[in-house]
Order: structure tokens, then C-alpha cells, then sequence
């Protein structure tokens, strides 16, 4: 027995041109296109031929990037639209947290706004009476539940909302990224009535990013992308497969975005004459290097033509996972042969603070001339950083501190980790513990 | 279409929940509350009357004229209110539609409603003034008021489901409204009488086609003009066809709400 079935299920949008946007009556009737004005010109699916069922008493996940379809779906098996092609049969009554507290009235109390939500969403009046406390309780609003609406919160708002809409015992609860509202607690409260609903045999449709809860709570995930399905079936798989077309988007992102501030750069700053050429003027370094933007300087008697970022495979890539290995791989030139010279590199987080510095001096090496175009390479054997978006700063300069070629986080990689443990840096560690404590679950192994 | 129609029956709890909400929170905050259901008639016959009795005497053929346009204004009022309101009840309350499962047409039907509710919160003043005025009332003839009533909602109703589906695709017809009803309000015989325009002219034809006219006419006749002509409501046959005719648009309306029904969600 199925609770929700979908086959082939499309739905198309109207795309709404300049001149269609403020189409009027009066033009209509000017041009005689009423009729045709009714019905869509330019149309955009956003969903595309889908189709899933859900067993009853199932947890049902759906999972996917901003504009992949999801809430749209949702909509669709809500029965607020309607599908354009395919269908839809949902067995038994519906309750859609979608937009909570989406029919109350700001002016009347809270009180009279349950029963009108209630019988908004099918309860009848006596149902609500009689689950009325309960529903006061949940929402943590026995204090002001005679206040008119519009003085409460937007937390207080949604709580009533989300209480109202979870005690109209449906058999089909509808979830759209609405676990998002109020603080640890309530969540928690939210949980624990999902999990109430599980274990009494109701379907639960999930619409998130929270992909842990995903994990944890659905027998089922459907993964939509563009409108279409992309995957479906257990989980840990689906889930694992997202997060790694995540990182390669992400990586795509950032490969643009570098991409671009380094042709800022170059464009903001001349090329120093021919190299050598010290009355071309190099560009001043800031008067505070530390506190500096993004930026290029130095007197390129070194340049820095290329930088990459190598994953353990090698291969060149914007997004690393904590704790492997990772590569950074400079090209210099010299045009003229160069006396001594110092490379360094540094990383910052997302914040700007330094996570970690050094140069070739600080750890003397001392780096004799060279000309032409050379490689350097910066070997990291365990990248033992928490997750986040971290810059790179790559340099060449005199021992002195004389500038060749200085590029201010002008690279950008991510760090993606399964823990999402805190702090800039992670020491290499296991947890251990005597015979006395039971302990289960991943550690972190490094 | 009779499947929806069939189905607006049980949702009848709804409808009336929300037009008591519409009612409390209409008066929430003021310091009269429901009291102004009362005085905003008292104080719009007030301007009429002051208009045609003091400042334009003799253009008010009728005696006590205050009376007069009363029987004709409450239920304008009322008329116009309600297609006003309508006009914009799916755009405003476009949140139910987009988020809500829930039955469109219930939004114009309650601005209906609830709009009768206010008419019918100034008959009392209307009684009051036949009282003041020591005019009878014709019984069996006031029987007929349910019926002149149950024909405006009807008509009411019909205008207000098609005005509220158009206004969603063309937005223009709230601005319209506006002048079109101030037209529509002298076009209709509330402020003089029918009888006061000529018999036969091009005038009276188009009076009579308005619809309107038969209700103001119907109204004045019960309460105004009571036993005059004597014995039976004499508009009864203009009144009947009204019906028959509102019933029908009632439903060609609710046609028309019904096939773009499905566009609400994606077009508010």
C-alpha cells in the first residue's frame, strides 16, 4: 500500500517576460489576446517527469540543490498545484508544514487563530477543542495565547504554526525545511514528535538540507536535480553521492571565482616593464600587509605564473578533504638569472585570520638563483583542517623582504569533513576510553 | 465543476469561522468595535440627507426622503462592498493559496458574507427610522424580503467569483471597479425614484437592464412604498426573472472560477 504515488509528474511554469509581466486588460483587449493571455507563453519546468511512490509508514527524503524542484514536488503532492502532466494519489489526510502559520490573521488572538488554522486544514471545531491545550503546550505560548497574533515574535509565530499544524494527526505529514525555526530545544521537540509519528505507522515526506537528519531519520531519499530524478533509493548512498556532486560544483564555483580576482588583479596592475627594469615602478605593498585585501604586487623580477592546488590523486581541484594530502604547486620565471630567493605561503579562513605562515627563510632553506621557468612545490602530507573555505597566499621575495611577486589570497580552496568540529586547526587524535565507558559511533581516525 | 460546488457545503464550518474572523478583526483595536457596523450607514444617510434635503431641496421628489435612500443605499452598500473587496481577496490572500491546501472560491464567498453581515447590522437603524416615520409595513408582502435578499446574494456572489478569478490575470480591474461602481451606483435608481424617469424613454430601457434597479426598486417597494400600489409586492415578476438570471450567471461565474482555478496557485 502506497501513501504518495507519482508518475511522471511535470510541472510547467510560466516564465514571465518583460512585456508579458505587465500584460493589462486593456491591452489584452486592445490586442485581442485575452483568451490567449490566460495560458502560458514562455514556459520553464520545474519539475520534469518524476515519478516515486512512498510505502505508508515510511520516511520519505528529498533531497537536491536550490532550484532542483523540491518544494514545487511538495507542492504537487500537497494538491496546492496542480501537475501538468502526470499524477499524483495521496491516500488519506494531508498535513503540509510548508509555510507555517500561512493563514493567520495578525489581528485576532492566538486562540481564536488555532481554531480558524485547525479548520483550515481539516480539523472540525470539536477536534480542536479537544486538542487545544496540547497544542497551546507544544507551542509554548500559554502565557500569550489571548494576545492578538501580530504581537508575537516570528519564532513565537511559527511555533504556533508548526503546533497547529502537527496535531491535526494526519496520515501524511508533508515537511518542508521548516525545522529550521526555533531554538535546540523545540527542534528537539519537533524531533520527537516526527519520531512519535514514525513509530504510530505515518508517512513522512522530508523536503531538507539537512542532510544528517536525512541520514538519520528517512528509510527512502529521492535526489532531484533540475527538476529531474538523479537518484533514489537508500540513504548513506544517495546522500554520499550528492555531497560529491556538491563538491564538484563547488569546485567549479571557486575555480570561476579565482578566475576572476586574479584577472582583476592583473588588469588593476600594469605589468612591470620588461623584467629587470627597475625604473618601472613597482607597485607599492601595502602599508599593512596583514590587514590587506586581495591583491598582486611586487616588482615581478620573480613572477608567479600559476598556482594549483593538487589533491592526493595528483589532480588539480578547489575542494580537499580534511586530513588527506594536498599539494600546492607554484610556476615561477625569472626572465634574468636571479640571485637568492625566498618562496613562502600562508592560509587564511574564512574569517581572515592566519591559520598557518611560513617561508623558505623562516625554515632555512636557503633557495639559490634560478632562471627561466621553475617549479615549487609545497607538500602538505595531512591537511588537518576543519571545514571551511580557506585563501592562499603565495609569495617570492628578496631575503631582505624586497617584493618580486606577492599574491594576496588570490586562491581559494574548500575543506570538506565529515566532522564538524570547530577551531582552525585539527590536531591528528582518537578518543579513548577505559573499559568502563561504553562508546559507539564513527571516531575520526588520523 | 458539481463535484466543487457539492464540496463547498463542507466547508461551510470554514466559511463561517472566517466570517467571524473578518468581522472581529475588522473592528479589533477601535474603540467603538462593532458599533461602527451601526453608525457607518447612520452617518452616510446623514450626508445624503443633508445633501438632498437642505443643500438640493427640490430635487428630492420623495417624502421622508432620508428613508427613501436608505431602503436603496444599505443594500448598495453591501453590493458594492462585496465586488470591491472581491476584486483583490485572491491576491491578499495569496499566502492561503500558495501555501494552503485550500478552496479558493471560500475568499470572495466570505467577502460576500460579510458584508451581509453588516447590512444586516443596519436593517435595526432602518427599522428604527420606519418607526420614527410611523410607516407600516404590508404584511403579507414583507415576506418577500428573504426572497429580494437571497436574489442580491445570488447576484452578489456571482459578480464576485468572476471579478476575483479575472483580477488575478488583469490587474487593472481593481482600478476600474472603482469608477465603474461609482457609475453604476448613479445609474441605478437609489438617490431618485424609477418612477421619475419617463416611462418608454431610452432611459428607463437601460434602467431596467440593469440589474440592479430591480433589487433597489424591489427594496424600496417593501419598505417605502408599502400599499402603494396595494395588495401584492408588485416588482415581483422583475424581481423573479433577477433570480432566475442571477442563479445563472451564479453559475457560468463559478464556470469561470472553476477552469482558472488551477492557475491561482502559480499566477498570485
Amino acid at each position: 500500500m502506497f501513501a504518495i504515488e507519482a508518475s511522471g509528474v511535470t510541472k510547467v511554469y510560466r516564465r514571465f517576460s518583460n512585456r508579458r509581466q505587465f500584460a493589462t486588460l486593456k491591452s489584452a483587449l486592445l490586442r485581442g489576446t485575452v483568451f490567449r493571455d490566460l495560458h502560458p507563453a514562455g514556459t520553464f519546468a520545474a519539475v520534469r517527469d518524476v515519478s516515486f511512490k512512498v510505502p505508508q509508514g515510511t520516511t520519505y527524503g528529498i533531497i537536491g540543490r536550490n532550484g532542483s524542484g523540491k518544494s514545487t514536488m511538495l507542492k504537487l503532492v500537497a494538491g496546492i498545484t496542480k501537475p501538468t502532466e502526470g499524477t499524483v494519489r495521496v491516500n488519506g489526510r494531508i498535513s503540509a508544514l510548508i509555510e507555517l502559520g500561512a493563514g493567520f490573521h495578525p489581528e485576532i488572538s492566538g486562540r481564536e487563530n488555532i481554531f480558524i488554522n485547525g479548520i483550515m486544514l481539516g480539523l472540525s471545531k470539536r477536534e480542536i477543542a479537544r486538542r487545544f491545550d496540547e497544542i497551546v503546550e507544544f507551542a509554548e505560548l500559554r502565557d500569550f495565547i489571548d494576545a492578538p497574533v501580530k504581537t508575537y515574535s516570528s519564532g513565537m509565530y511559527v511555533r504556533l504554526g508548526f503546533a497547529v499544524a502537527i496535531n491535526v494527526d494526519p496520515d501524511v505529514l508533508l515537511v518542508d525545511e521548516v525545522l529550521a525555526v526555533g531554538d535546540e530545544a523545540f527542534t528537539h521537540k519537533c524531533l520527537d514528535k516526527f519520531a512519535e509519528f514514525r513509530r504510530r505507522g505515518k508517512t513522512i515526506l522530508l523536503v531538507t538540507h539537512a542532510l544528517n537528519l536525512v541520514e538519520k531519520f528517512c528509510d527512502d531519499v529521492l535526489w532531484l536535480d533540475g527538476g529531474g530524478i538523479r537518484g533514489e533509493g537508500d540513504p548513506r548512498r544517495v546522500v554520499s553521492e550528492y555531497i560529491t556532486d556538491v563538491a564538484k560544483a563547488e569546485e567549479k564555483d571557486l575555480a570561476a571565482r579565482d578566475a576572476r580576482e586574479r584577472e582583476r588583479v592583473s588588469q588593476s596592475v600594469p605589468t612591470a616593464g620588461p623584467a629587470g627594469d627597475a625604473a618601472g615602478a613597482p607597485p607599492e605593498p601595502p602599508a599593512d600587509m596583514f590587514k590587506a585585501g586581495e591583491g598582486r604586487w611586487g616588482s615581478r623580477e620573480v613572477e608567479i605564473v600559476d598556482v594549483r592546488i593538487l589533491g592526493a590523486d595528483g589532480a588539480p581541484r578547489h575542494v580537499c578533504q580534511s586530513g588527506e594530502p594536498a599539494t600546492i604547486e607554484m610556476t615561477v620565471r625569472a626572465r634574468q638569472p636571479i640571485e637568492a630567493v625566498v618562496f613562502g605561503v600562508s592560509m587564511f579562513n574564512a574569517d581572515g585570520v592566519c591559520c598557518y605562515g611560513t617561508n623558505t627563510d623562516i625554515e632555512d632553506l636557503e633557495v639559490a638563483g634560478f632562471s627561466g621557468e621553475q617549479k615549487v612545490t609545497f607538500r602538505i602530507k595531512s591537511l588537518d583542517m576543519v571545514e571551511g573555505t580557506y585563501k592562499l597566499d603565495v609569495a617570492a621575495h628578496r631575503v631582505d623582504g624586497y617584493p618580486y611577486d606577492y599574491h594576496r589570497q588570490l586562491y581559494s580552496f574548500r575543506v570538506m569533513s565529515n566532522a564538524k568540529d570547530i577551531g582552525i586547526y585539527r590536531p591528528p587524535h582518537t578518543w579513548e576510553f577505559s573499559a568502563g565507558i561504553g562508546a559507539r559511533g564513527r571516531t575520526i581516525e588520523n | 465543476m458539481f463535484h466543487n460546488l457539492a464540496q463547498l457545503i463542507r466547508y461551510r464550518g470554514l466559511i463561517q469561522s472566517l466570517v467571524a474572523r473578518e468581522l472581529k478583526a475588522r473592528y479589533r483595536g477601535s474603540m467603538l468595535g462593532f458599533f461602527w457596523s451601526f453608525i457607518n450607514p447612520l452617518l452616510l444617510l446623514l450626508v445624503y440627507s443633508f445633501v438632498f434635503e437642505f443643500v438640493l431641496p427640490n430635487r428630492s421628489p420623495e417624502k421622508p426622503y432620508a428613508l427613501f435612500l436608505f431602503c436603496g443605499i444599505l443594500p448598495w452598500t453591501w453590493f458594492s462592498a462585496s465586488i470591491l473587496e472581491a476584486s483583490g481577496v485572491l491576491i491578499s490572500g495569496g499566502n492561503l493559496i500558495k501555501k494552503v491546501l485550500f478552496p479558493a472560491e471560500v475568499l470572495p464567498i466570505v467577502t460576500v458574507l460579510s458584508n451581509l453581515v453588516h447590512f444586516l447590522f443596519g436593517l435595526p437603524i432602518l427599522v428604527a427610522f420606519l418607526i420614527y416615520y410611523r410607516r407600516p409595513l404590508e404584511f403579507p408582502e414583507v415576506f418577500w424580503f428573504p426572497v429580494v435578499l437571497l436574489t442580491q446574494l445570488i447576484l452578489t456572489t456571482a459578480i464576485a467569483l468572476i471579478v476575483s478569478a479575472l483580477t488575478v490575470h488583469f490587474r487593472d480591474i481593481k482600478d476600474i471597479l472603482g469608477n465603474l461602481m461609482t457609475f453604476w451606483f448613479f445609474a441605478t435608481p437609489i438617490i431618485y425614484p424609477l418612477t421619475g424617469v419617463a416611462k418608454g424613454s431610452l432611459a428607463r430601457t437601460l434602467l431596467n437592464l440593469n440589474p440592479f434597479t430591480h433589487l433597489a426598486v424591489s427594496y424600496q417597494e417593501l419598505m417605502f412604498y408599502p400599499g402603494d400600489p396595494p395588495g401584492p409586492f408588485g416588482h415581483s415578476r422583475g424581481l423573479l426573472i433577477l433570480l432566475f438570471a442571477s442563479i445563472g450567471l451564479f453559475l457560468a461565474g463559478y464556470f469561470l472560477f472553476d477552469r482558472l482555478r488551477d492557475s491561482f496557485a502559480d499566477e498570485v
